[in-house]
């Protein structure tokens, strides 16, 4: 079978680059990366969707509402520099291994029905 | 989209000895726990090795799988047809973005990615070698193609690293519509004139055995990868794959009267397996060792892209910002 290229760059363009050609993207070039926010509409919150890398915010805006914002609902976004995130160490998340038994922080800890059927059993015989 | 055939490097069987047995016992119970990985985490160093270099292959594959899907936006028929395959070779390009930065939260750069795909050292799926010569190509791509990446991803997405499985869920949602907007343009062909009928039938008789490669090599003939199942690196293997895809898709082509260039291929009614003539695995290795088709095409293309537009990325980089690693 014979090949032809639909692609129009290799019908076109006589200079493309060999086999043999380096070419190689120097580590700048990557810029620097931003961690994505997105809310999809006002009113709930934003939520961590990934990264992009960007020059700066603004740019950071534009990858973003194309990555992060093609179908759906979208309300705002919000980017930070991934350098700019402090995070907990994931080593030291046992400081949160007693949380879930702190039960008396919940609604749920106070039962009162008992008491007050039992207070007014006792009024009942008197 | 994406296919097995995934070039891992030949593993080690036992633990390598940086990896402490300690962490290592912990690590495997948080897995066998079903909770997932996260990129501070502590990891093996194979584990990491292995999930950058399948992660990676996939984002190329993302990248380079547009390039014969972006050729046919001009050549579209119709208005509602340009403005689906442009919503999708977007998806794919939006698709590479997210798992380059999923592999990059492993520690590689996503500008040594893209340097080991241009030198050729890093694969990506070698369905991609071959060229998208008529309309119907680009529906049978559409339609099949991205129902084998479906079948793969939806595996892969209960894995134990949390960015990558994080990736592939919106992948795969996005990936339905791929699906979908690919069947619906074959089935136009099929349901078309004689001459449309020809035409994808022929481009299917093309494209049977790049399809029949897709998830890799018969597992009676790669070594199997009991510490990658163990450690949700890999989910199923490559026969159960292609498995679970000849049994919903080949229905699908059998009641539009299309036929499959395979005489053999049948479900056996006892086993409830799938029959076939095994594809040509000389073939598959001799092209994804960059002698098919289109190789050298694909690579000129990326080569040529990335020397073309260094002077917009350079003009804007800003030499007091630091890289750092992305948290997600």
């Amino acid at each position: 079978m014979k090949i032809i290229s639909l692609d129009p760059r290799i019908s076109r363009i006589s200079e493309l680059p060999g086999q043999d050609e380096t070419v190689i993207v120097d580590h700048q070039e990557g810029w620097i990366t931003y961690e994505v926010f997105h809310q999809k509409k006002t009113g709930t919150q934003h939520t961590h969707v990934g990264i992009v890398h960007a020059p700066n915010a603004e740019m950071a805006i534009i990858f973003a509402k194309e990555s992060f914002a093609r179908r759906g609902a979208t309300s705002n976004i919000w980017v930070v520099k991934s350098e700019d995130v402090t995070a907990l160490d994931y080593t030291d998340s046992d400081i949160f291994d007693t949380t879930a038994e702190k039960t008396y922080r919940d609604a749920s800890f106070y039962k009162t029905r008992d008491k007050i059927d039992q207070l007014k059993g006792n009024e009942g015989h008197e | 989209m994406y296919g097995g055939g995934y070039t891992g490097e030949p593993e080690k069987n036992q633990p390598q000895a940086q990896d402490d047995p300690v962490l290592l016992a912990e690590f495997e119970a948080k897995i066998d726990r079903g909770e997932k990985i996260e990129p501070r985490d502590w990891m093996p160093a194979d584990y990491r090795k292995q999930l950058i270099r399948m992660i990676e292959q996939h984002a190329h594959s993302e990248i380079i799988g547009a390039l014969p899907e972006g050729t046919f936006i001009t050549r579209a028929p119709g208005f509602k047809r340009k403005m689906a395959l442009m919503a999708k070779v977007q998806d794919e390009i939006g698709h590479g973005q997210m798992l380059y930065s999923a592999a990059e939260t492993l520690g590689k750069t996503r500008e040594q990615m893209f340097n080991d795909l241009l030198s050729g050292k890093s694969k990506y799926s070698n369905v991609f070698n071959y060229p998208a010569i008529t309309w119907a190509d680009v529906t049978v791509i559409g339609f099949l193609i991205d129902a084998a990446a479906i079948v793969n991803q939806v595996i892969n997405s209960k894995g134990s690293y949390g960015p990558y499985c994080r990736a592939l869920e919106r992948i795969c949602y996005e990936e339905a519509f791929h699906l979908k907007q690919g069947h619906d343009a074959f089935v136009a062909l099929a349901a078309g004139s004689p001459m449309q009928r020809q035409m994808a039938q022929e481009s299917l008789n093309r494209w049977w055995e790049p399809i029949m490669h897709f998830f890799g090599p018969s597992d009676k003939m790669s070594v199997h990868s009991e510490r990658l199942m163990r450690w949700k690196v890999k989910l199923a293997s490559n026969d159960d794959m292609r498995q679970q895809f000849l049994n919903t898709y080949v229905p699908k082509i059998w009641e539009l009267g299309m036929t499959l260039p395979d005489p053999n291929l049948k479900k056996n009614a006892e086993t409830k397996q799938w029959e076939f003539t095994e594809p040509n695995w000389d073939t598959f290795f001799k092209v994804i060792n960059g002698d098919g088709p289109c190789n050298k095409e694909r690579l000129a293309v990326r080569k040529w892209a990335e020397e073309k537009g260094r002077w917009v990325r350079q003009a804007l980089i800003n030499p007091k910002e630091k890289y750092t690693l992305p948290y997600a």
